[in-house]
């Protein structure tokens, strides 16, 4: 099967995949827990420490200058890359789950009142449940959740059906962690938008599979992570439109995101610097603008386009094993599918899939309530780049087939 | 056999499978064949935290001795589970806080199945030292 992405020649970029453990090629499939890093990304981070590393928006001197460029380069590089109308509403952040942390406690001091409504789904990662949960209970609010059905797509028909009056966000991940299905979340923001109800999105599991345009998409937030995106751990993005950044309070507080300061008051800078406070992670900055420029060299089309190849022949070949359970088999997916060996623990086999040099993740993939819906304990999740290939796919059927006789 | 003959014996065996396939099919079929415990014997009370599997592991004194019922819904555990036994079911007190369980290491299952936060046999093997603590610690209040 030929794809439309050279993933072989691709390989040769990162240098992590020549690894070889127990003697045998690498088969790197847990991407949806983090990327690997190309040497374009590795690179340019080294670059920036051996050449320009300063601190960035504080001195004057040549270096200082240099280092507050390319930070800001990187945000208008992250700016385009998402369609977002201006780079002030990029807010460079430690990761997907700080960036909704940051959402949830800003909006708690002015805008979430007692028994008011935030609505998430069931499908939700635990870093976009918990801090809308917490926020819950400290004002007094409820959590709603949209359920999903046995093909883990949401049950949207019920969305319209949850709004009141009191309903203030609706918090909804792009793409599940566990299943990979797709949500429709431009139907969702079509029609929260017509009650005036905010939507914030998690694309920790779309931003380096999808095209993402939040213009077209008209979302209110966007979050993502730059380490699922072949950048550095430590670093991500809220994406905020402008008039909800404007209303927000900081959540974090000192020095960068202050215009004035006495002992009896402080004034906050305008936005992003609003809230980023303290020395950033500019390395890291620098390196989702690096990986940026990566995918944008391959085109995310492509990228896209060869992903989905590569897990529809895992979903096929994986689903003519007799004993193999695969979780929204017929739903639309991007990047990533879980299954199980039936009556086998998921830890099993994703400890036989290591010894064959498979590197896959099982568990609850921090989505215990997807698991109480399907009624297991957890699953083994394949998850795909743009660098995997076809051949690491009929690798990794081979370990699961040899799995079941080993553990059935 | 003495707590080292039994752990002595099990590296024996282990030595003659060459990879880590045949040593997880071993494990595996030690797990199928391993008694685990009742249903309503796992408990939040006995079960252990920390770890990727769902592990459970009892105790009860029978003359002195301490008789473990240990049970996982990891088959690799569950095989785990049953060379320990054989290492430590009814063994006194004493015999367990002072054992050393080096045949782990020497079948490398202590660096396959560690370091994280899930390090379940790690968690598994402090359990049963503690318990063993517990049970030495009666006697010699028994004892008073």
């Amino acid at each position: 099967m030929k794809t439309p992405l050279d993933a072989q020649k691709i390989r040769d970029d990162f240098p992590i995949l020549q690894t070889r453990v127990y003697d045998k090629p690498l088969v790197y499939l847990d991407n949806a827990a983090t990327t690997q890093k190309p040497r374009q990304v590795i690179d340019r981070v080294i670059s920036y420490y051996y050449q320009n590393n300063s601190n960035a928006h504080r001195a004057k001197y040549f270096l200082a200058e240099k280092s507050s460029e390319l930070y800001e380069s990187a945000r208008e590089t992250v700016r385009k890359f998402i369609g977002a109308a201006n780079s002030q509403e990029i807010i460079f952040t430690s990761g997907t789950t700080a960036s909704i942390n940051l959402v949830a406690q800003s909006l708690r001091k002015f805008y979430f009142k007692k028994d008011d409504e935030i609505i998430i789904t069931e499908m939700e990662h635990h870093s976009n449940l918990v801090p809308w949960q917490m926020v819950c209970k400290d004002v007094g609010a409820s959590l709603k959740v949209i359920p999903f059905d046995d093909e883990g797509v949401l049950r949207i028909k019920s969305l319209e059906s949850m709004f009141t009056e009191k309903t203030r966000l609706i918090a909804v991940t792009h793409v599940s962690n566990v299943t990979g299905v797709i949500n429709p979340v431009k139907e969702i923001i079509v029609r929260a938008h017509a009650y005036n109800i905010p939507v914030l999105l998690d694309g920790a599991q779309s931003i380096s599979h999808l095209p993402i345009d939040v213009e077209i998409l008209d979302c209110d937030f966007f979050v993502f992570s730059g380490h699922k995106m072949y950048a550095e751990t430590g670093t991500g993005v809220l994406y905020g439109k402008q008039k909800w950044l404007e209303q927000m309070f900081p959540v974090q507080y000192g020095g960068g995101m202050v215009l004035s300061v006495d002992f009896d008051n402080t004034t906050f800078a305008d936005l992003p610097f609003r809230f980023e406070a303290g020395t950033q992670n500019i390395a890291g900055a620098i390196s989702i603008a690096a990986a940026i420029d990566y995918m944008n060299d391959i085109g995310i089309n492509a990228i896209h386009s060869h992903e989905k190849q590569l897990l529809q022949y895992a979903a096929d070949a994986l689903g003519d094993i007799d004993q193999v359970t695969l979780y929204a088999e017929s739903a639309t997916k991007s990047g990533l599918l879980s299954f199980n060996i039936n009556n086998v623990s998921p830890f099993d086999v994703s400890m036989i899939l290591d010894k064959m040099a498979i590197a896959v993740r099982s568990g609850t993939h921090c989505a215990q309530p997807v698991m109480k819906h399907l009624g297991i304990d957890g699953t083994v999740r394949v998850s795909f780049a743009l660098y995997n290939t076809v051949e690491e796919v009929d690798v990794l059927v081979k370990g699961v087939r040899r799995a079941v006789q080993i553990l059935q | 056999m003495t707590i080292d003959e039994e752990q002595n014996l099990i590296i024996t065996e282990f030595s003659r499978l060459d990879d880590w396939l045949k040593k997880y099919e071993f494990l595996s079929t030690l797990g199928k064949n391993h008694t685990g415990i009742n249903q309503e014997m796992k408990t939040d009370r006995n079960a252990l935290r920390g770890c990727q599997s769902q592990v459970w592991i009892c105790a009860q004194m029978i003359s002195g001795k301490v008789n473990f019922r240990m049970d996982s819904d990891s088959l690799i555990i569950r095989g785990i589970l049953a060379l320990l036994l054989r290492v430590i079911d009814y063994r006194s007190p004493s015999e367990i806080v002072n054992a050393n369980f080096y045949f782990l290491r020497e079948i490398g299952l202590n660096t396959t199945l560690s370091p994280s936060r899930a390090n379940g046999v790690a968690t598994i093997v402090k359990t049963i030292k503690q318990l063993g603590q517990k049970y030495l610690e009666e006697i010699s209040n028994n004892k008073d």
